[in-house]
């Protein structure tokens, strides 16, 4: 846009500055330039102005209010009805003088003590809000049991559905490409000492014991458990929660127990398909690269391998499947009334519940090794 | 100035699959009025607002705001329009992350090359003008009182000193006292600003308070355009009925006193 502002003093009254064109928040820096560049006087004249907004109105306002700070008021002319009821209104919205007060950042002595003692405190309350809606999630299931017919059976089938089914490509697909990875490396080892026949056993007891279950843990926390939050802590924003509850409904009962169920029914399941495919692309790998035929692998596989190492891991997914579905569920009721929280929690649930199944791997570990199973 | 259309709607038809909402429906509004739409719940008020700012395309029809052709602008030339209109959402639609300045300054931020202190102190001025204390600018939408955030949802629809205000049920939601200083609000600052308002409302004092025109929406078009006055004299059995019913009766004597 051409700048048509001028700073101009006239002739005939040498006390008297105005200004020219359009004063609008579109060329404000021209005009506070032309401002800037005016001549002192005490009236600055807007006959000439086209257009004024408030962006222009504060500029002239605050250019008067510099002015009458300095000594040298300067006083208004020729402005038309609708520019003096504009600049009457923005210097009476500027009156109070909002000067807000500058956040000072404090450096002080007891500064770290004090945020490691209320990260230390935060740790332990959102530990013990994990165990009490742990508590009140296994309190609901109990209440359920009692009276079946309480349960959601339509819901329980529509999250087994996307949790559950809806996740089988994936986990199949992963199962079975950690076979063909773990074939191909442990073959790799094994030649070395010519137990090339060993990979089947390897193959077998880790992928049935620990990473098949695990894995797919894994995956279905990233899936299911940031669904859940996000599903939750959207009806939480929505004050659908709220909604149930003055309704008399239970929000455990109506939107956790179904979603903690099918996990718990599913991922068993799921786990399963897991090892399975990883046995195939383990036994397929087997085959190509070391010339194991299926029948030598079967073989191999029902002489050395007990079923033992199949039911210990499959009896860990049960409980991975509350811990993801728990935090999940827990992390979506404390989304507060804002998207950021929302995106927050989301992330939130699915570290902690990844987090906490690898911890309790570990502690099953410990577990079986005790008792030599 | 009334006979100069900022807001020329032509033959506008808008459907959902078999559900015709808008069946050639025309619309003027003009440069510097008050222009109050009702209509029934459904019958597409806040569609009509949503078709004229582009957020849902017509399946037909024409709308020309300020002499440019919304709809069949690319969305580069339709910069110059969108510059030019404010639009204010029913419950504010603040940015959450964001205070309330910084839901000010964020229009600014992204269209205008202007230094921060001048940007935070025009928000502040905003703030101030739509009468939010100025403590307000420091919080998050989500510490506001609904009546709060309808005032800062205003104040960044004004953030770029537009020429046409979209407003969408301004004052839903509102106590009373509450609503009646927007209806205030609203007028006298469409007096200093010179803009040209365009209103969704349900509400009776509003319409009385605010509007130099009135546009009922019914019958999938724009029934009847008038002033208050006109409208008293409409036979339309929905528009008698919200212009005669119990609760106009109330709203009555505020008409009588201005």
């Amino acid at each position: 846009m051409r700048s048509n502002l001028a700073a101009e003093s006239e002739g005939a009254l040498p006390k008297q500055a105005g200004l020219t064109g359009p004063v609008t928040l579109a060329n404000l820096s021209q005009s506070r330039a032309a401002l800037d560049g005016l001549p002192a006087s005490d009236a600055l004249d807007l006959t000439g102005v086209t257009k004024l907004d408030t962006a222009g109105a504060w500029l002239i306002t605050s250019f008067q209010a510099t002015r009458a700070a300095e000594g040298k008021p300067v006083t208004i002319v020729g402005a038309k009805d609708t520019q003096a009821l504009l600049l009457r209104a923005v210097s009476d919205a500027l009156k109070p003088a909002p000067k807000a007060p500058k956040r000072r950042v404090h450096h002080e002595a007891g500064d770290g003590l004090f945020r490691l003692g209320e990260s230390v405190n935060g740790l332990a309350m959102g530990i013990g809000g994990s165990l009490g809606f742990l508590g009140l999630v296994i309190g609901r299931l109990g209440n359920t049991v009692l009276h079946p017919s309480r349960l959601r059976l339509t819901a329980l089938v529509h999250h087994m559905q996307h949790a559950g089914l809806n996740a089988v490509p994936i986990v199949a697909l992963m199962g079975f490409l950690i076979g063909i990875v773990l074939a191909f490396q442990g073959s790799e080892q094994l030649k070395q000492f010519g137990a090339e026949v060993y990979v089947v056993d390897l193959i077998a007891i880790s992928i049935l014991r620990e990473l098949g279950i695990l894995l797919t843990a894994i995956i279905v926390a990233g899936r299911s458990a940031s669904a859940f939050t996000a599903a939750i802590g959207s009806m939480k924003m929505r004050e659908e929660v709220d909604a149930m509850r003055v309704l008399g409904l239970d929000p455990i009962e109506l939107l956790v127990l179904p979603r903690v169920l099918a996990l718990v029914i599913l991922l068993p399941v799921l786990g399963f398909i897991a090892s399975m495919a990883g046995l195939l692309g383990g036994g397929l790998m087997a085959w190509i690269d070391l010339g194991i035929s299926p029948g030598m692998f079967r073989t191999q596989l029902l002489v050395n391998t007990d079923v033992s190492h199949l039911l210990v891991g499959l009896s860990k997914a049960p409980v991975f499947a509350v811990i993801i579905a728990v935090v999940g569920c827990h992390q979506g009721m404390q989304v507060k009334g804002n998207t950021e929280s929302l995106g927050s929690r989301t992330s939130r649930s699915v570290v902690v519940a990844i987090f906490l199944v690898i911890v309790v791997d570990a502690l099953f570990s410990i577990f079986f090794a005790l008792l030599g199973v | 100035m009334h006979d100069d259309p900022i807001i020329t709607v032509r033959n506008l038809t808008n459907r959902f699959g078999k559900t015709v909402v808008h069946d050639g429906l025309d619309l003027d509004v003009m440069r510097g009025e008050v222009l109050g739409v009702i209509g029934a719940s459904g019958c597409g008020k806040s569609l009509l607002l949503r078709t004229i700012v582009g957020l849902q395309k017509p399946a037909a029809g024409q709308i020309t705001v300020m002499g440019t052709d919304v709809l069949t602008t690319k969305p580069g030339g339709a910069r110059a329009v969108e510059d030019m209109w404010g639009v204010m959402f029913q419950d504010g639609a603040l940015f959450s992350s964001l205070t309330v300045r910084e839901n000010v300054e964020a229009p600014m931020r992204e269209k205008l090359a202007i230094d921060a202190d001048t940007r935070t102190a025009l928000a502040d001025l905003r703030i101030s003008m739509v009468g939010l204390p100025p403590r307000a600018g420091d919080l998050y939408p989500s510490e506001l009182s609904g009546g709060m955030r309808k005032r800062a949802g205003l104040a960044r629809a004004l953030a770029l000193d537009p020429e046409i205000l979209f407003l969408d049920e301004p004052t839903a939601g509102l106590d009373p006292i509450g609503a009646s200083e927007f209806d205030v609000l609203i007028r006298s600052m469409q007096k200093t600003l010179g803009l040209t308002v365009f209103l969704v409302t349900h509400d009776l004092d509003t319409l009385h308070a605010t509007c130099d025109r009135i546009a009922v929406l019914a019958d999938k078009k724009v029934l009847v355009t008038g002033t208050m006055a006109d409208m008293m004299s409409v036979e339309h059995p929905w528009v008698h009925a919200y212009f005669h019913g119990p609760r106009a009766h109330a709203a009555q004597p505020t008409e009588g006193v201005n």
